[in-house]
């Protein structure tokens, strides 16, 4: 059994609870052992780091210190903490004097795609397929700080990402090539420029329609989110309907695996998964 | 006001060399939210050459741009021209110059104020907290009762230790801002 501290953050407490419940179904099954961050706190997000750079490197630093207390790698789910983390970690390396944590840049930080997507997790992912995703057509969709930049990332394929496809292959689905994998959804400009959000994401969804997709699959609470929570809007916004369930990629590991609360978290979405589920006869 | 030029200051806290862009125009040709800009990422470059300092840190642009370093990666000179937005933005805050979004910023401070008070993000705290600001309470009202039938909505936030350290990294900040503000 494999031991990893474990970092939900803000929005898996709340918008992206199907994610946090399936990311612990999941691992639990794969014999992994999450432990929660005791007291962690918000990573700065966006307003942070648009705002006050130190700001974000200390709101960050802090909850790298606390991990780094026990010794486990820290895995990430949200990709936008995972970045904020791994620019701190950067700031870390050549500015140690912004550090003002007991933070020594030891802790091994890992995003839960990256994470699942390494060989060894895969095989023992492949191991435990019991339900294999057959003739489920699905596009991957990674968004932008899944893998940019590639300095923070490690992703060398940033322009056309690959792991989460393969990822997706490994489960029976069948991942349809598609050119949007990593445009930008309009991330936190929901709050205050809508309309921006349901334009970019008005385009992505259309054009999984077009690629003849059953679902969209990420790993981004806030792709997520946007894609899912808007998407009667953002078809109105393109001129064009769309009903197109987004999934995040550890519910469709729990599908394949056979996971017992797989449809309590596909419930959790207002764009509802289970009628294509069932008409490709997986559910 | 600073004697040093706007062009060096942007320079030294984002770390980058803008006098290496030669206007290949590939960061505004990738940008998915140009179409929305008052002033094209490109241009934004130029602009600083030229010291346009109100100009710039009064756009539209610098708060527009969504941080999806398209830019960055695929400029040929490797100026992380998403990093000189963050830069921006926190030079456009402490100018005084009125920015050229309003709610953008609004929603940035009630999103630091939230942390600072809370330590986590509570999403219904952080909207229902924006709502009093902009005062548009009936905006995706609807939608809000449909993720909470979903279970998305979490009425209260949770409990937890660690936000006495987050008030002190806040207080912090505000020491040195005001010991900067009188050298």
């Amino acid at each position: 059994m494999k031991e990893l501290s474990y970092y939900p953050g803000c929005s898996l407490h709340g918008t992206a609870r199907e994610y946090d419940e399936s990311i612990r179904g999941v691992s639990e099954l794969l014999d992994l052992r999450l432990y929660e961050l005791e007291d962690w706190t918000c990573c700065g997000a966006s307003s942070a780091h648009c705002t006050n750079e130190d700001l974000a490197i200390d709101l960050a630093s802090r909850n790298l210190a606390l991990a780094e207390r026990n010794g486990r790698d820290l895995l990430v789910p949200c990709v936008a903490c995972y970045s904020r983390f791994k620019w701190a970690e950067k700031a870390f390396r050549e500015t140690p004097q912004k550090i003002h944590f007991p933070y020594q840049g030891r802790v091994p930080i890992r995003y839960v795609l990256d994470f699942f997507c390494e060989d060894s997790m895969l095989e023992e992912i492949k191991k435990r397929v019991s339900r294999p995703l057959k003739g489920l057509k699905v596009v991957c969709y990674y968004g932008c700080l899944t893998v940019r930049p590639p300095q923070i990332t490690g992703i060398r394929e940033y322009e056309n990402p690959q792991h989460m496809d393969r990822l997706m292959e490994l489960l029976g689905a069948e991942p349809i090539p598609w050119s949007y994998k990593t445009d930008c959804c309009g991330a936190s400009l929901v709050m205050t420029r809508t309309d921006i959000v349901k334009k970019l994401s008005g385009k992505l969804l259309l054009m999984a329609k077009e690629a003849e997709a059953d679902c969209v699959v990420t790993g981004c609470p806030m792709c997520q989110a946007n894609l899912d929570t808007r998407q009667e809007e953002a078809g109105k916004e393109v001129g064009n309907p769309v009903e197109i369930p987004v999934l995040y990629f550890t519910e469709l590991i729990g599908l394949a695996m056979g996971h017992k609360d797989t449809k309590k978290w596909l419930g959790r979405h207002l764009i509802d998964p289970v009628k294509v589920l069932s008409r490709r006869e997986l559910i | 006001m600073s004697s040093k030029s706007f062009l060096s200051e942007v320079m030294e806290l984002s770390g980058q060399n803008l006098q290496a862009c030669y206007q290949c125009q590939k960061c505004s040709a990738g940008c998915p939210v140009a179409y929305a800009m008052d002033i094209l990422p490109n241009q934004i470059l130029r602009h600083i050459q030229y010291e346009h300092r109100e100009k710039v840190l009064g756009s539209k642009t610098i708060w527009i741009c969504a941080s999806c370093y398209t830019c960055s990666v695929r400029c040929p000179n490797d100026i992380d021209i998403a990093r000189i937005m963050d830069s921006l933005r926190e030079m456009a805050l402490r100018s005084g110059v009125p920015p050229g979004e309003k709610e953008i910023p609004l929603f940035h401070s009630v999103f630091l104020d939230t942390i600072r008070s809370k330590g986590r993000i509570h999403e219904l705290s952080l909207i229902l907290q924006f709502k009093s600001k902009t005062k548009d309470f009936f905006k995706d009202a609807a939608l809000g009762w449909k993720m909470y039938r979903k279970g998305k909505i979490k009425l209260l936030p949770s409990k937890f230790g660690g936000g006495k350290e987050i008030q002190e990294i806040f207080k912090g900040f505000e020491k040195r801002e005001g010991a900067g503000s009188q050298s």
